[in-house]
């Protein structure tokens, strides 16, 4: 079972669910997708190693062949070929590596190298309960999704796969959260909370996924966002108050189930409510 | 005409909060909001709305049933697998790269303009403002807060105003790229965690990489004053201006409640704190003028 951990806006509460949950289950692989700023590892901790280089196709240009037409610049919708008056300029990290203007090029002059954008490592297995593999994109570079698209090739068929989300609506989170069997949504309960709330509601609606809340730091705002899941028929599946003990371990990188154990037993029975609920709708 | 772009690598660490009282602030300023994934900043300046533009984002590949014959050749072009095996394009998964349409034998597919998304241009109680929202799931974000800029920056110039604030999206990515490319300064907010510090560490990497001076602001600090002492060092080391801390305090979350700046709602430290970092913002700014 793929669950989905994810929230509108950064800074929720995302990361300390998923490695808290994580923890608090037994055989677990931990995925973190988001992939600009991986943080479970600041607590876990692991001994990480690199299991893989992702690459993207970016064309290359035989000067020698090349006569400057510019059918392949014209082609190019990213804007990442440019054809000056004396040479031809690519501009790597613009490219979609789509492969056209290899294609266009009436001379043959185009072949494709490839570029890396980021890499995945993995904690070692067998020494842990908790399988964790992160994607870490390079700096300055704009391709988030396909990064996330190879990590997500090492997702386990059977067992528990936690996956932390990048924050937001947009595409990478729509690419983490493709065939997740559940999400939990992340949110606080203020204002902005609730905004950012509404618009993850309308992408887990979109691409039709079960979901539920999380409310963290639940006793700092208003009520709103509880009458919001209520009106809306949605499962709140857990709310976790501000204790500054809470936030003081997860400013220095302690998981807080480790210190406040009696969370684990909170985060199973959240874990076998959205089971059975799983399973009912299979 | 200065832009000055406000970001924090990690969510959560009142970017906003801050960016809206400086809007307060502020008494010439344009001000744009570049977080379009997620925009929260009207909930706070109540923006009056007087213009929407459609955005267009990147095309869609759209096949003609009439003329395919379902040979195949998209299909194996097309690098997103957008394509199913019944030739019909899976439009989130579609980049717009128009392969498909070049290799088509029978000229069954055309790319046509896919709107992702809205611009507004609007009126707040400090000044015009500039907004957008991203249609759910759509990829061109960076476009859009481009597109966000451009309009904000002409408008600047027009009303011969001194100043762009922007509210930058969180992370290191395409839209981060997009809000800080060409700004005269950033002001980074970060928290003293272990995630806040190593996501400044990211995010100072990626101002540097696009030669953009930095300063920093650590909110929160009292919640760990030992890595408050760590960024602090941190940002010494590399000559970055400290530009102020500010308490773990409720006032943010009461101020957003009542739909107010910090500055606006009260006079409690955190709010004199953030108007204390808005003149060094403005000395620093200035500064970077006489480099
Ligand atoms: S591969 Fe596609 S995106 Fe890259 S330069 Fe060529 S046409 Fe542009
Ligand atoms: S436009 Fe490009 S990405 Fe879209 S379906 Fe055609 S080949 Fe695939």
């Amino acid at each position: 079972m793929k669950i989905a951990i994810a929230s509108g806006k950064g800074g929720t509460g995302k990361t300390t669910l998923a490695i808290n949950l994580a923890l608090s289950l037994e055989k677990v692989q931990l995925l973190d997708c988001d992939v600009e700023e991986p943080n479970c590892n600041l607590f876990m901790k692991y001994d990480l190693e690199e299991i893989e280089d992702v690459k993207l196709k970016v064309p290359f240009i035989d000067t020698a062949k090349c006569d400057l037409c510019g059918k392949c610049s014209d082609f190019c919708r990213f804007n990442a070929l440019a054809t000056l008056p004396e040479r031809m300029m690519i501009f790597d990290a613009l490219c979609h590596g789509c492969g056209g203007c290899a294609l266009v090029c009436p001379l043959d002059a185009i072949t494709e190298n490839e570029r890396s954008i980021g890499i995945i490592e993995r904690s070692q297995p067998g020494i842990s309960t908790v399988e964790l593999y992160h994607g870490l994109l390079n700096i300055g570079e704009p391709m988030a999704s396909p990064l996330i698209e190879a990590l997500k090739e090492y997702i386990h068929s059977n067992g528990t796969t936690i996956i932390d989300a990048p924050p937001g609506t947009a595409c990478p989170v729509i690419t983490t959260l493709d065939d997740a069997d559940y999400c939990i949504l992340v949110t606080e309960p203020t204002p902005f909370g609730l905004n950012d709330l509404k618009l993850a509601v309308e992408v887990v609606r979109k691409m039709d996924i079960p979901y539920g809340v999380v409310i963290n730091r639940s006793d700092m705002g208003d009520d709103r966002v509880r009458q919001y899941c209520i009106s809306e028929g949605i499962p709140l599946l857990l709310e976790i108050p501000f204790v500054r003990q809470i936030a003081e371990t997860y400013s220095n990188g302690i998981p807080f189930v480790e210190e406040m154990p009696e969370w684990k037993e909170r985060f199973v029975q959240m874990f076998e409510t959205i089971r059975e609920y799983t399973e009912v709708i299979e | 005409m200065k832009q000055l772009t406000v970001i924090s690598g990690k969510g959560g660490t009142g970017k906003t909060t801050i960016a809206a009282a400086f809007a307060s602030l502020a008494h010439n300023a344009v001000i744009a909001d570049c977080d379009v994934d997620a925009a929260d900043m009207h909930l706070i300046l109540d923006p009056d709305v007087q213009e929407t533009v459609d955005f267009y984002g990147l095309d869609v590949a759209v096949i003609d049933p009439d003329q395919c014959t379902k040979c195949g050749v998209c299909r194996e072009h097309c690098r997103f697998d957008a394509i199913t095996p019944d030739i019909t394009i899976e439009a989130h998964r579609c980049e717009g790269c128009g392969v498909c349409e070049y290799v088509c034998p029978v000229d069954a597919i055309t790319m046509e303009n896919r709107r992702s998304g809205w611009m507004y241009r609007s009126l707040t109680r400090f000044g015009p403002m500039v907004h957008a929202k991203l249609g759910i799931g759509e990829e061109a974000s960076g476009k859009l807060v481009a597109v966000v800029r451009e309009s904000a920056r002409k408008m600047a110039e027009e009303q011969e105003r001194d100043l762009v604030i922007i509210d930058g999206p969180p992370g290191t990515g395409c839209s981060v790229i997009a809000a800080i490319t060409g700004v005269d300064m950033v002001l980074i907010i970060t928290e003293p965690s272990l995630s806040g510090i190593h996501d400044l560490e990211r995010v100072v990497d990626v101002a540097y990489h696009f030669n953009i001076p930095a300063t920093v602001c650590i909110n929160k600090y009292d919640i760990n004053d030992e890595n408050t002492r760590l960024i602090e060092e941190y940002c010494d080391d590399l000559e970055i201006p400290v530009v102020g801390r500010l308490p773990f305090d409720n006032t943010p979350t009461q101020a957003m409640i009542n739909e107010m700046t910090v500055c606006e709602y009260s006079d409690s430290e955190f709010s004199r704190g953030v108007t204390r970092i808005w003149e060094k913002v403005l000395d620093e700014l200035l500064q970077v003028d006489d480099q």
